[in-house]
């Protein structure tokens, strides 16, 4: 059943990032470029719409959050590695799968050569675990956690700083 | 290319982004699934490398971390290939193309320049997604959503190298 879930998921997820344009190289590359946000505003909108369902449904105890361990080592380097290769394939993993199904096949290279980039970090997993990995280990961080805000008022924080940004963005038309 | 496109038939990137979030949120309700795709990735690798040699991938500690199988993830991959092959075949956005827009006024229509690019680039990307432990969908949307430290560093992060990447390559463009 959790591969039905999965699928259905994906397809739904997938037409809507097909209707929107955001598994486009041109509208990834021109976020990367700060010219076209549009691939920041699906991404925000969808953060700030899932945030405040899954607290409420937090609330009410009808679902499990999953935080991720905050490794500075691991997500500053590895973000910023990962942010490099962004730029010169023009898709993200979940992305390049979508750009795929909508015929844009130089996406296969860049599948292909995720294939490799995870295999390659499964031979070097034991000795970055111990390294880089292991720097700036802060365990299960929250935002609200860290500054000391009720998990509502963090919410609201953030609802306000998108919407900021968004008219931000169609004040210059971006 | 600029954001204004007056003949384009998409989606509100808003109207979409929030249906998203509510799939997301109506995600985690029923199959307790939070989205994310590069793990996906490490798992395919190890059923591929499971084919030429099951003692190696039996040997690696990461292996052991995230088992190389089918999983709800798995199957959320694939169907974000369906849904937008789907979508793109029934509103006539399909393009079968080899070298996309932007790069053809910028590199030429090479489709092998592309092709190298593009894998180089997928290596260092997974390498990278999987140091930092996620990539734009699991820190990005879930990280992101649950208000999870590490969603905010990681996204910063992958926009900081993503945006320093893209202006050599666009130089005074």
């Amino acid at each position: 059943m959790d591969l039905v879930y999965g699928l259905v998921t994906g397809v739904l997820f997938g037409l809507l990032m097909q209707k929107s344009e955001v598994l486009r190289y041109d509208r990834q590359i021109g976020a990367l470029r700060l010219k076209d946000m549009t691939i920041v505003k699906f991404m925000l909108t969808a953060v700030i719409v899932a945030m405040a369902g899954i607290y409420a449904l937090y609330d009410l105890n009808l679902v499990k959050l999953s935080i991720k361990g905050a490794s500075l080592g691991g997500q500053i380097l590895g973000g910023l590695i990962f942010g490099a290769g962004w730029g010169l394939l023009g898709y993200c993993p979940g992305t390049s799968a979508g750009a795929l199904g909508e015929g844009r096949w130089d996406a296969a290279w860049g599948i292909l050569g995720m294939l490799l980039g995870a295999a390659v970090f499964a031979e070097m997993y034991t000795s970055l675990k111990n390294t880089v990995l292991a720097w700036g280990d802060l365990g299960k961080l929250t935002l609200p956690g860290v500054l000391g805000l009720g998990n509502w008022v963090a919410i609201a924080g953030i609802w306000v700083l998108a919407l900021v940004l968004f008219w931000w963005f169609e004040q210059k038309r971006l | 290319m600029g954001p204004k496109y007056p003949k384009s038939k998409a989606w509100s990137p808003y109207a979409a982004g929030a249906l998203a979030g509510l799939l997301l949120a109506l995600s985690v309700l029923v199959a307790g699934s939070y989205f994310g795709a590069s793990t996906t990735f490490v798992r395919s690798a190890g059923l591929i490398e499971q084919v030429v040699s099951p003692g190696h991938v039996d040997s690696l500690e990461y292996f052991a971390k995230e088992v190389p199988k089918i999983d709800w993830q798995f199957m959320f991959v694939i169907g974000i290939f369906l849904g937008s092959l789907v979508s793109s075949l029934s509103s006539g956005t399909f393009r079968v193309q080899a070298v996309p827009d932007a790069w053809r006024e910028r590199f030429g229509a090479n489709p092998a320049t592309r092709a190298v690019v593009a894998f180089c680039g997928g290596v260092i990307a997974m390498f990278g997604a999987r140091l930092a432990g996620g990539c734009p969908s699991g820190h990005g949307l879930s990280g992101l959503a649950q208000m999870a430290l590490s969603g905010y560093v990681a996204l910063i992060c992958f926009f900081i190298g993503g945006v320093f990447v893209a202006r050599i390559l666009y130089r005074g463009r």
